[in-house]
């Protein structure tokens, strides 16, 4: 699809503002409508675009298999990990009270947060392997042809 | 009231119009396409419903990735539907006795917007109450002593409190599954193909 220039030029507009957005919606997942999940969908849905337009290779220049699955296990670790503290620290698996316990509003608060974070990591990166796996050696173009 | 179900109507008209129509085409693409404008139908019923969240989601997943991959497929096996051939006799019969199942069974449930109903005495009004008092600066109404106010307006999305909270161990293992799902998908696949010999870059 390399020779499509309005696909490629409007790829290029609203890519910025796809990727802020997604990083917005994961980053305010408990503030407003949406959450790691979402936020990590439209992350992912953003890179993807990307890959379809300018080809996977490209894609994969800039976000890497290496990193991908890295970060797929960052992700659920992440999660895994704030419920490991609580029981390091004396209290049930993925109680957020110890991670501010004079504050439990900010502990709820930082506790929510770090979950949305690594619902968003682990989600954006499936995502992409998702796409990169199914797409593997083949060269876009939606014309019916292969 | 009126006009919400109004609205209703229609949206729900044009998804039914909207599945006719993907059930004729041949064009895989053009029925991809159309599937997303039925997410899209769907993520808008979902916010005339005030689940904003759930609209959220639809549009997102919906519309966007699960196209996106449909689209990844149909790159891979052309957009040409296959012939297909014998009788339609026997999926036509399960699809029939399928609906005139649900549709029997829907029978039984509770009229729409009733406040009556388990699901909104449950412990719903348990949830709302404190997230709402944990949200809110004022004190909780009707009477109620106002309890320990915990998020101190930290956390005002109700659908994000009670999924990462309430509910963290029903979302860890969501997360989970994702990520298994990912993980099955490189051992199975990743360098599978004759076009990528399993380049790790």
């Amino acid at each position: 699809m390399k020779e499509q220039v309005i696909l490629r030029i409007i790829t290029k507009i609203i890519l910025p503002f796809m990727i802020v957005f997604g990083f917005y919606v994961i980053t305010h997942g408990e503030l407003g409508p949406g959450g790691g999940f979402q936020g990590g969908i439209m992350l992912a849905s953003g890179f993807i675009l990307y890959g379809i337009v300018y080809s996977s290779e490209e894609m994969r220049k800039v976000i890497p298999r290496r990193l991908t699955d890295a970060l797929a296990c960052i992700g659920v670790l992440l999660y895994a990990g704030v419920g490991v503290y609580s029981i390091l620290t004396g209290y049930n698996f993925l109680d957020y009270t110890p991670l501010t316990p004079s504050d439990h509003a900010s502990a709820e608060s930082w506790g929510m947060t770090l979950v949305e974070y690594g619902v968003g990591i682990t989600v954006s990166s499936v995502m992409i392997t998702i796409f990169n796996e199914i797409t593997e050696g083949t060269v876009p173009s939606t014309d019916g042809t292969r | 009231m009126t006009e919400f179900l109004v609205l209703d109507g229609i949206l729900l008209l044009l998804l039914v119009v909207t599945s006719l129509t993907v059930l004729r085409l041949t064009d895989l693409l053009s029925a991809t396409i159309l599937l997303a404008l039925y997410s899209l139908l769907m993520a808008l019923v979902w916010l005339n419903l005030d689940a904003v969240d759930v609209a959220f989601t639809e549009a997102a997943v919906g519309g966007g990735i699960s196209t996106i991959l449909l689209i990844g497929v149909i790159v891979v096996v052309g957009s040409e539907e296959k012939k297909r051939q014998g009788s339609h006799a026997l999926p036509l019969l399960i699809v029939t006795l399928t609906t005139a199942a649900l549709i029997y069974g829907t029978l039984d449930m509770p009229p729409f917007g009733d406040p009556n109903t388990p699901a909104q005495t449950h412990v719903r009004p348990e949830y709302v109450a404190q997230t709402v008092e944990k949200t809110a600066t004022k004190p909780a109404t009707n009477g109620a002593p106002p309890k320990e106010n915990y998020f101190h307006g930290h956390v005002p999305n109700l659908v994000t409190s009670v999924i990462v909270n309430y509910r963290a161990y029903d979302t860890l293992f969501e997360v989970a599954v994702i990520f298994t799902a990912g993980m099955g998908l490189i051992l199975l696949l990743r360098g599978r193909r004759p076009g990528g010999a399993g380049d790790h870059r």
